[in-house]
């Protein structure tokens, strides 16, 4: 494992972890990382991160948000034909 | 002579299948309020403003609900609204070149972390927790608006690059590179504010 081996692995993180790199580039990256400790901890800890921003990120709507769009509707709920 | 008159019966039905399209695009539209006030959330800087924006997409959708194509993804075309809507507002702000925040590599921010608790620390399950919930939130909104917006579709949002290219009506190739710098945008200013 060289430096410039880690340098290209780290270039090539997002686009694994979103699926999008070309076959050829995920064994690359695959074969890298067996070997690699280094890398391997910071795919792990980038595969986190983003669970972990999912989740600080997500708020639920206020208490009331629901009701006050149902009432932008422009066939109530008792106009319904169905 | 004896033709059966079925001009008012077909028209009948067709002022009952609209009806009832619409009040199904309604409700359909209605169950997806969670996750559009989610990230409108996240596109602005308060509760309230998130709500109003949220209000007023619903507003116009319901409105204009005719120029959804069923069947295709409704909440990106919610999105989309949104989307136009915030940048009306024009309450977003340009920024200079020289005021972007400091980009990194990939790896900063785990190295950051490595710093201070030895290479073994990222080895630990919850290692990210280090970095509090609130400093994400907050890194999140220190991002420019354009890296922001697609941070946002993509990370927290759930939609595809595809998806977010179509809300944002920017080319993918666009997408994808203010994703991956918006990204480690997003990891250097956590680096600076989150560790210490």
């Amino acid at each position: 494992m060289s430096m410039d081996d880690c340098g290209k692995c780290e270039q090539l993180l997002q686009g694994y972890l979103d699926r999008e790199l070309s076959d050829d580039e995920v064994a690359q990256a695959e074969r890298h990382l067996d070997g690699c400790d280094y890398c391997r901890r910071r795919y792990r800890f980038e595969e986190s991160l983003r669970t972990y921003v999912r989740t600080s990120a997500a708020e639920r709507m206020p208490p009331g948000l629901l009701e006050k769009l149902a009432q932008l509707r422009t066939t109530g709920p008792g106009t319904s034909p169905i | 002579m004896g033709e059966p008159d079925t001009a008012e019966p077909d028209e009948a039905r067709r002022i009952a299948t609209e009806a009832r399209d619409r009040v199904r695009f309604e409700e359909e539209a209605l169950a997806l309020a969670d996750q559009v006030y989610r990230v409108a959330r996240r596109f602005v800087s308060s509760r309230e403003e998130a709500e109003d924006l949220v209000q007023d997409t619903y507003a116009r959708a319901f409105r204009s609900w005719q120029s959804y194509t069923p069947g295709t993804n409704l909440r990106a075309w919610l999105l989309r609204i949104l989307t136009n809507l915030n940048v009306d507002r024009g309450r977003r702000i340009q920024r200079r070149p020289d005021e972007l925040p400091l980009e990194e590599h990939d790896y900063y921010l785990a190295n950051r972390v490595a710093e201070t608790g030895g290479e073994q620390v990222l080895d630990q399950d919850r290692v990210v927790e280090r970095l509090s919930q609130d400093s994400i939130v907050t890194a999140l909104s220190s991002l420019p608006d354009d890296f922001r917006d697609v941070v946002v579709l993509v990370d927290i949002g759930d939609f595809s690059y595809a998806d977010a290219a179509q809300i944002l009506d920017i080319p993918i190739g666009t997408v994808m590179s203010r994703l991956h710098r918006g990204r480690r945008l997003l990891k250097a200013t956590l680096a600076e504010e989150a560790i210490t």
